[in-house]
Formats: structure tokens, C-alpha cells, sequence
């Protein structure tokens, strides 16, 4: 165990581990230090310095975020030495800070914005940098818009990018003056190995980087006369929605989100939750057949271990990262393409709609999503297949531009054809989630029985460790599966693209015998995406996985092969998995990117 | 009247031809006596933050690690400052000595020299001393070797916690304090960091005994100090001096007569008006501005035909260059000064903005990062301290 030290904090004594830093232990006391730069899931930077206390005998200020606690320490948080010098910050940054709140998408929710109304930033601030500096707009990506005028410098997304993802899209160039965040030689985001994850829009506490917004799209799509706006929603989304509403982490409103959406008037309410069943049943068949080529036909070509395609962060990543193992991504299309490969197809059909009528939204916890959407590969219904993609604090924008009052509704549910879905739709929001909805129905097909978990619930693919294996005995198999005999599936589950690297180098070097990975682009998965509610944190994205598995485990259909629209959709239309109709609207490719 | 000029010293210059010797003689003697030896020298860092050298040493050979370094500081970038050069060029061996020495103490294997980019010159002929320099050390059987590291330009990486960055192929910027170099340095590994003329120092200490390095300075500054002198002065250069002068007796034996300001420390130094010369010492000791000054050896002296607005702007342009941007207060704070001084020189804002400015330098001096950080407005609020009137007029 660690030892103790004591301290004093505003004159209240407090007892934390060695090691631990001034703020964590002001934390505990209940004494709230602002900061700018820390975030919880990022290494300390110590960049800002809005965070420095005072410590008695001590000239110098002591940055709260960076300093470890020692033996008898006295600090102060809130002399004047420090409000004072705390204030001279906050004005720095601000002068460095194009100010235009009023007209800033962050309106409301910038953390700058809130310090400076904090310590009353006032006219007599330092002369205003802008103007001197030719800083510009990046709004090329289809997912995220950098405006350097805005950027603070605290680098947290710089951290984000290297630290959490491992990709480095975003660095520190120049010095001095010129100093500030760029890509590898200042191209725009979308030419560079961004991967469109969002995560560092998620941190980001000013609006230098923020998701782009198709608000002003959807309203006009849904007011325009003889548009039919069909809405798909992630699993993701509601479990988070109602935080961005003011709800604690981890409240399940599904009811309410599918009544919010009518209310905002979409024509069709529908599931991507539906095409998560329907991946699974493609994905499992796919993976199902490449283990048949490989162990029966012996076929060399045969690319194993498959890996997951639904996380278009992580696509976007391999085919920068990896493109010599693009053959191992599954050619599944995520659930969202699903969605809106089948809605201007079969859905727009069986209304009888004209699909060129047809305005196709998702909402999603994802800024990936939205470029997505964009790539070309993505138009199998002769149409853009998804038109536009929100993020779950888009959607939670147009409930308050509608003047919802979201906590009312009543719940309602999804509209049918492509409305149903199963548990094992529901936790594709968490890490792991498509593994075990995967076995679920995989273990089913080839033994005739359910995977041998309590509850249906593979605990070992759950929980928020980096990279989990699990391995699946399959015996007693049905006739036609007589090669599976035997086998042990091994299965590996990881997020955030760090760790996807780390998987994706032990597959390289010949360290890993997987047949199956899932990956998630972001940490903890969807649940934990760069279009989710802001703030996020460990405690944060814990609460949201609980909800998930909750809203799995209430759901009276488990499985997606249960999922009776499902059924109906291979009987009706699709014929069977990985079928002729399956390989031209649900199925995909990929292309190599460059390595910068 | 009878002038009595300050003491010239000869300690670091004199090239003296027993390299062999002195390391024989000191890598056969405990740590602990060679630790002692630095400690009661009283010998602090040359660099200009003045940390005790035997400690810095002690501290690190008290830390357990498989690795350790020793690196020697040459990136001398401070402006106004260019003695590690000389002393690179003329007595690269006694650094060496001091490196080879710290390295048994410490139990290093390895050491560097970051050598300043602009310094490129001085690469071809250190090598070759160097070279040398390993075959002395196999004879006397001391596994150590010393590389050279270029370094790219940036006044940052002066730093050392910036320089171990820039060591690792990264960004330089200094990092966060603690662990301090004696813990965590280069690699992350136990690291000795000293600049040039400490190490220079520390072969004379070995050579002549603590006492004689003692004998020379008052109370907390011991020993010799290599000025570079620059400026209006008849006798620019490079001299070795006793510390503990009044800048009045330096004023008189180098300025032109007519001195009405001195520069001590370059840019990140402080500004002295003659008013003050008698007043202040050159040392480590006491509080900064007015009775004691510590310095990286860099004396610019200015006369009364210049414009210490110019020389404040020049400062501030260089800080604003060479802040690495990773903080708050140096990164606006630098830009906010030399724009705040422009707009009250040109009347758009009323010369109390320049105690806003004062202000600011204070938060910058208390909040910074590292140490460059905290002492960039030292020129600002000494300047405009001592003269506002040509900062407004």
C-alpha cells in the first residue's frame, strides 16, 4: 500500500497516497481548482497554468495539476497571490482566443467562456492577438472543423491524438509567437491520418475544434414539402442523450429519444439497432465462411484473423496504418450503412416512397460517422446512402431549439419494418459488445445451442481493459459445421486506436492466433465516442456501460438471428447471408491511405 | 586618484598539459572524499540558476538505476553570452575531466555533450579530443564515453529538461518539475546536467584542493566566474573574475565612462542603472534585484547614447521568437509585453498600462513553466522599473 501523506489545503487537513497530486487531494476535500489543460484520461501537460495554488513559504506558484503532494505541505487555492495570477492567465487566453461567443457553436459550453465569466474578465484586458495573426479555418473534413483562432494551446488534443489514439494527426509546430496545433505540414485534417474520431472534439475545452454541424440540413430536410426524413439512432445514443440534457451518466431514455424525434418531425423513426443485428448476422456468416476456407478448403488466401468493421475510426486507421491487412476487415458495411443502403432500397420500397424523396439522418455517438457517410463507397442505393449524420449533442441541440421538454415525453417506440432489434444490438455501444452479440448467434448457428454463459452473458468479452482475449471451445457441433469440431475460437476485444495498434503489431509479428478482433476506434467503444455528451471520463464512460448491458439484459429478444425483422427481411428481400442482394447493398471495400 | 583594477584570474584558462594526472589521481580517490571536495568548494552551477554542483553530483549517486547520464551543457544561448565557447575551445580537457569524474561517481557509462547548433565549428575539433580523450580513459580502465549532440538552435533547449526532449527526438519542451534530472533526466534515467564552466571548474577543484576555489568570492559565491563582457565598452571579451565585485568597481575597469546601465544575465537577466552600481553585487546570495545578482556570466553594458526602449524591444522580440508556446504566461505573456511597450511608446495606450504590464510580469515570474519562463520579464520590470520615462517618451 502506498504511504500517506498529510497536508493542509485551505487549512482543512487531508490524507492522500504518495504520488498524488495537489489537485487530487483538494479533490477529495471537496475544494474545486480550475484547470484548463488537465483533463482526467490524458497524461498532465501542466500547460496552462490556470490551475496554480500557493504554497506557504514559497515564491513561486505551484501548478496543482503537476505537483505531487508532500509531507506537511500548506497550500492555498484562493489567496490573492493566486486569484490574482490565476486571473492574468485567464486574460492571457483570452487575448489569444478569437472571442466571438455570442456567434461560437461552443456558445454555452466553452470552458474558457465559463473561467473568464468566473473571474470577471473584463474590458481591460490585454490587446486583443487576433487581428495580428493569420489564422484560419480547416473545414474541409466532412467531420471536424479546426479553427486555430480559437485554439488555447492547451494541447489536449495533441495528447489525445498521441497519448489515446496513437495517431499524431495533431502536433505542436512553431515556437513562440507561432506556436500552435497542425497537422504534418499543415495540410487540412482530411488529407492527413485523422481518422475522424472525434476524440480530441470531445476534449477540446474551447471551440477550436469542433464536430461539423449538419443542423441547418436536417431542419430544412424535414420542413421541405414532399421530403420523406427517415432517422436511424445508434446504440449509443441512448444511453448518453439525456446527460447532454442534464441527466446523470447512464440513464437509459430510449423511449423518450424515439418520442423527442417525432416530436422534431421525422417521418420514419427507425434502429440502426435493426442493421447491428442484421451486421451480425453478415459479420458472423462471413467469419463463419472464412473459417470454413481455412480449415476445410485449405484456401491460402483465406485472410485471418477477421477483424470488425463497424468503427469507422478504426477502418479509416487500418487502411492508413495497416493496408497490408485490409483483407482481414471484415466487408461488412457498419450498421449505419446497413441502415441507409436498405432504407432508399427496401424501406423506401415498401412505403412506396421515392427514394430521391428519400432524406436519410442517423444519429450518432460518433464524428467518424459523418465522414462515413460521405465516403464514396457508400452510395449502393444509387443515392447518397446516409444523408447526414448528427452526433448525439447535435440531437440533444435541436430537442432545445424545439423547445422540447425532453424529461416529459412519454415513451414511444420505434416504427416497425426496421424498428426491431435485439440485446445483442443494443451493447454494439460498448467495448465488446459486437463480439458478444457475435458469439451469441455464431455458437447458436454451428452447435444448435446457446453459448454456454449464464444469462447469455460472456463476461469475459465485457469490462473497459484495453485488450481482453477469450476463447470459446466449440463441440458437439450440428452436421454441416463438422469442421468446427473442436475448435477453440479465440477471440480479441480491444479500444481506443492505441491499443488497436498494439493488437494489430502482435497479428503482424506472428505474437497472435486470433481468428476473430473486434475494435473500437474510441475508448470503451461507442459509448464513449467523440460524439458523445461532453465532458467524458472513466467514471463516466463506466456509468453509460451499465446502462447498455441493462438495456440488454431487459430486452425480451437477446439474439440477433431472434430478431424477427430480421428473419423477415432475409425471407422477404435478401434471400440469405452474404447472398447476391447482401453483397451489393450491405457489403463494402476499403482502400490504402497515405502514412502522414 | 588611485584606481586599483579588479583581480584578473587565471584558474579556468591556463592550459595546463596534466589531464592524465589529474583524472589518474581523482579516479583513484573515494566518491565520497571528491563529493566532500565539491561541497566545501562551495562551487554552485555556472549556468545561472547556481545550484550546488556536489550536491546535484551526491544526489544523483545516491539514486539506484541500471543507466545514468552525464551531460555537459553547451547550448550556451543565452544573449550576451559566449564564454562556454572559449572555454570548449580552449579547455575542452577539463570539461572532459569533470565529465569522466562525475561519470565514476555517479556510475554513468555514458555522457554527452549538447552542443549549440551555431556551435558546428567547434564539432570537428572537440571529436578529435574526444577521441583521444576514450584512449586516456581505456588506460585507466574508467568504462565511460562521451558523444557529441547537436542542438538545433532553439534558446529552449538551454533548459534541461527541455534539452533531454530535444535528446529524445521530441519536441523541446521543458517538463514538468518534479522529478528533477538527479531522479528522472535523460531517458527518464539519473542524469548530471552541468553547463561548461562548472565543469571546467570542477578540474581545478580537483587539481588545487576546495580551498583555493574557496579562498576566492564572498560568503555564498565562491570561486571564479567567466564574464563575457559585451557592450559600449572598450574591452569587449571574455574575462575570468572573482565573484563577489560591486558592479561599480566592473563598471570601472570596463565601461567607457559613460555607462549608465548594465545588463547582467542577457535577456532573461537584469537591467542595473548606474544609480544602483554600488549596490550591487555579483553572486548568488540574497534577494535579486538591487543587492545581489546571479548571473550566467553575461555583462552587456550600455551607454547613455542608448535608447533602453530599444534594448527592452530587443529583448522582447527575442522572447517572443523563442518562448517554447507551451505555457500560458510565456507564450502571451512574452507577446503582450512587446506589444503593450510598442502601443504606450506610440500614445494608443496611457502609460498606465505599462503597471498592467508590471502586473503581468509579476504573474509571469510566479506562474511560468521553467525557469526561462520566469525570468523572461526580469528585463521587462528591471527596464521600465528604472526607465519608464523612455518607455513612454
Amino acid at each position: 500500500m502506498a504511504e500517506k501523506i498529510n497536508l493542509r489545503i485551505d487549512n482543512i487537513a487531508v490524507s492522500v497516497d504518495e504520488g498524488s497530486t495537489i489537485l487530487e487531494a483538494a479533490k477529495k476535500i471537496n475544494i474545486r481548482i480550475p484547470t484548463l489543460c488537465y483533463h482526467e484520461d490524458l497524461c498532465v501537460a501542466g500547460n496552462c497554468r490556470v490551475c496554480v495554488v500557493e504554497q506557504a513559504g514559497s515564491d513561486r506558484l505551484l501548478p496543482s495539476c503537476a505537483m505531487p503532494v508532500s509531507e506537511g505541505m500548506e497550500i492555498m487555492t484562493n489567496s490573492l497571490k493566486v486569484r490574482k495570477a490565476r486571473k492574468e492567465v485567464i486574460e492571457l487566453l483570452v487575448s489569444e482566443h478569437r472571442a466571438e461567443c455570442t456567434r461560437c457553436y461552443k456558445n454555452g459550453s466553452c470552458e474558457l467562456q465559463e473561467l473568464s465569466s468566473e473571474y470577471i474578465v473584463g474590458e481591460n484586458g490585454y490587446i486583443d492577438l487576433i487581428p495580428l495573426k493569420d489564422l484560419t479555418i480547416d473545414h474541409f473534413s466532412p467531420s471536424i472543423i479546426k479553427d486555430d483562432s480559437k485554439c488555447i494551446r492547451c494541447q489536449r488534443c495533441v495528447r489525445t491524438c498521441s497519448q489515446l489514439q496513437n495517431i499524431s494527426a495533431l502536433t505542436v509546430a512553431y515556437k513562440g509567437e507561432e506556436m500552435k496545433i497542425s497537422t504534418f505540414f499543415e495540410r487540412p485534417m482530411y488529407e492527413v491520418v485523422c481518422t475522424n474520431c472525434g476524440q480530441c472534439v470531445n476534449r477540446c475545452p474551447t471551440g477550436a475544434l469542433t464536430e461539423k454541424t449538419y443542423l441547418n440540413e436536417v431542419w430544412s430536410a424535414i420542413h421541405a414539402a414532399g421530403k420523406h426524413v427517415v432517422v436511424q439512432t445508434a446504440p449509443a445514443v441512448r444511453i448518453a442523450l439525456g446527460e447532454a440534457l442534464g441527466m446523470p451518466p447512464g440513464e437509459i431514455v430510449t423511449g423518450k429519444l424515439v418520442s423527442a424525434l417525432r416530436r422534431l418531425g421525422f417521418d420514419s423513426v427507425l434502429d440502426t439497432d435493426f442493421t447491428a443485428d442484421l451486421t451480425i448476422i453478415e459479420e458472423g456468416n462471413e467469419l463463419l465462411q472464412r473459417l470454413k476456407k481455412a480449415l476445410v478448403d485449405k484456401d491460402p488466401t483465406v485472410r485471418l484473423p477477421m477483424t470488425t468493421s463497424c468503427s469507422p475510426g478504426w477502418v479509416k486507421f487500418i487502411e492508413h496504418a495497416f493496408p497490408e491487412y485490409l483483407g482481414n476487415v471484415s466487408t461488412a458495411k457498419s450498421p449505419q450503412q446497413m441502415f441507409g443502403a436498405l432504407a432508399k432500397t427496401f424501406y423506401a420500397n415498401k412505403l412506396d416512397v421515392d427514394p430521391e424523396k428519400m432524406v436519410s439522418v442517423s444519429i450518432m455517438p460518433c464524428t467518424a460517422k459523418k465522414y462515413e457517410a460521405a465516403r464514396p463507397e457508400m452510395r449502393s442505393s444509387g443515392y447518397q446512402d446516409v444523408d447526414y449524420v448528427l452526433t448525439t449533442r447535435e440531437l440533444a441541440l435541436m430537442i432545445k431549439q424545439a423547445g422540447i421538454d425532453f424529461f416529459s415525453l412519454p415513451d414511444d417506440e420505434y416504427d416497425s419494418i426496421m424498428g426491431e432489434s435485439s440485446g445483442a444490438a443494443v451493447i454494439f455501444g460498448a467495448t465488446g459488445g459486437v463480439m458478444e452479440a457475435a458469439l451469441r448467434t455464431a455458437y447458436e448457428v454451428v452447435t444448435g445451442r446457446e453459448v454456454p454463459f449464464e444469462g447469455l452473458n460472456i463476461t469475459p468479452v465485457r469490462g473497459m481493459e484495453y485488450i481482453r482475449e477469450a476463447a470459446v471451445k466449440i463441440d458437439n457441433v450440428l452436421p454441416e459445421w463438422s469442421f468446427l469440431e473442436g475448435v477453440e475460437l479465440k477471440t480479441c476485444v480491444t479500444h481506443g486506436l492505441s491499443n488497436a495498434k498494439k493488437v494489430m503489431e502482435a497479428v503482424r509479428d506472428g505474437k497472435a492466433d486470433y481468428h476473430f478482433i473486434e475494435v473500437m476506434a474510441c475508448p470503451g467503444g461507442c459509448l464513449g465516442g467523440g460524439g458523445q455528451p461532453i465532458p467524458t471520463s472513466t467514471a463516466i464512460r463506466k456509468r453509460r456501460s451499465e446502462a447498455i448491458y441493462q438495456e440488454d439484459s431487459l430486452k425480451p429478444i437477446r439474439k440477433s438471428h431472434e430478431n424477427p425483422e430480421v428473419v423477415h427481411i432475409y425471407e422477404e428481400y435478401l434471400k440469405e447471408p452474404l447472398g447476391h442482394k447482401s453483397h451489393e447493398l450491405l457489403h463494402t471495400t476499403y482502400k490504402e491511405r497515405n502514412r502522414y | 586618484m588611485n584606481k586599483k583594477h579588479l583581480q584578473r584570474l587565471d584558474l579556468i584558462f591556463k592550459n595546463e598539459h596534466d589531464t592524465e594526472k589529474i583524472l589518474e589521481k581523482a579516479l583513484a580517490r573515494p566518491d565520497d572524499d571528491l563529493i566532500n571536495d565539491l561541497i566545501s568548494s562551495g562551487l554552485k552551477g555556472r549556468g545561472g540558476a547556481g545550484f550546488p554542483t556536489g550536491l546535484k553530483w551526491k544526489l544523483t549517486s545516491e539514486v539506484e538505476s541500471d543507466e545514468k547520464y552525464v551531460i555537459c551543457n553547451a547550448d550556451e544561448g543565452e544573449p550576451g553570452t559566449f564564454k562556454d565557447r572559449e572555454i570548449l575551445s580552449s579547455v575542452p580537457h577539463k570539461v572532459l575531466v569533470g565529465m569522466a569524474v562525475c561519470a565514476k561517481i555517479i556510475g554513468s557509462r555514458k555522457g554527452y555533450i549538447y552542443l549549440r547548433g551555431e556551435y558546428k565549428f567547434l564539432k570537428p575539433q572537440l571529436l578529435k579530443i574526444i577521441d583521444d580523450f576514450h584512449k586516456l580513459l581505456d588506460q585507466l580502465n574508467l568504462d565511460f564515453r562521451v558523444e557529441i549532440f547537436m542542438g538545433s538552435g532553439a534558446y529552449i533547449c538551454g533548459e534541461e529538461s527541455a534539452l533531454f526532449e530535444s535528446m529524445e527526438g521530441k519536441r523541446g519542451e521543458p517538463r514538468n518539475k518534479p522529478p528533477f534530472p538527479t531522479n528522472s533526466g535523460y531517458r527518464g534515467k539519473p542524469t548530471v546536467i552541468n553547463n561548461v564552466e562548472t565543469l571546467a571548474h570542477t578540474y581545478s577543484i580537483f587539481k588545487y584542493g576546495p580551498e583555493k576555489f574557496r579562498d576566492l568570492g564572498v560568503q555564498d559565491s565562491r570561486g571564479s566566474k567567466v564574464f563575457s563582457v559585451s557592450g559600449d565598452t572598450p574591452i569587449p571579451g571574455i574575462y575570468e573574475l572573482e565573484f563577489g565585485m560591486t558592479l561599480q568597481k566592473f563598471v570601472e575597469d570596463f565601461g567607457d565612462g559613460d555607462a549608465k546601465a548594465v545588463q547582467v544575465g542577457g535577456a532573461s537577466g537584469f537591467c542595473v542603472p548606474r544609480k544602483k552600481f554600488d549596490k550591487t553585487v555579483i553572486g548568488y546570495q540574497g534577494k535579486l534585484t538591487g543587492a545581489s545578482l546571479p548571473t550566467g556570466g553575461s555583462m552587456m553594458i550600455f551607454n547613455s547614447s542608448r535608447s533602453m526602449y530599444n534594448v527592452l524591444h530587443n529583448y522582447l522580440d527575442f522572447f517572443v521568437e523563442e518562448s517554447c508556446g507551451q505555457c500560458t504566461p510565456c507564450r502571451v505573456g512574452t507577446q503582450q509585453l512587446l506589444l503593450g511597450i510598442q502601443a504606450v511608446k506610440k500614445g494608443e495606450q496611457p502609460s498606465s498600462y505599462l503597471d498592467k504590464l508590471m502586473e503581468l510580469a509579476e504573474a509571469m515570474r510566479v506562474t511560468a513553466k521553467c525557469g526561462l519562463g520566469q525570468s523572461v520579464a526580469n528585463s521587462f520590470s528591471s527596464i521600465v522599473e528604472n526607465f519608464k520615462e523612455e518607455m513612454i517618451y
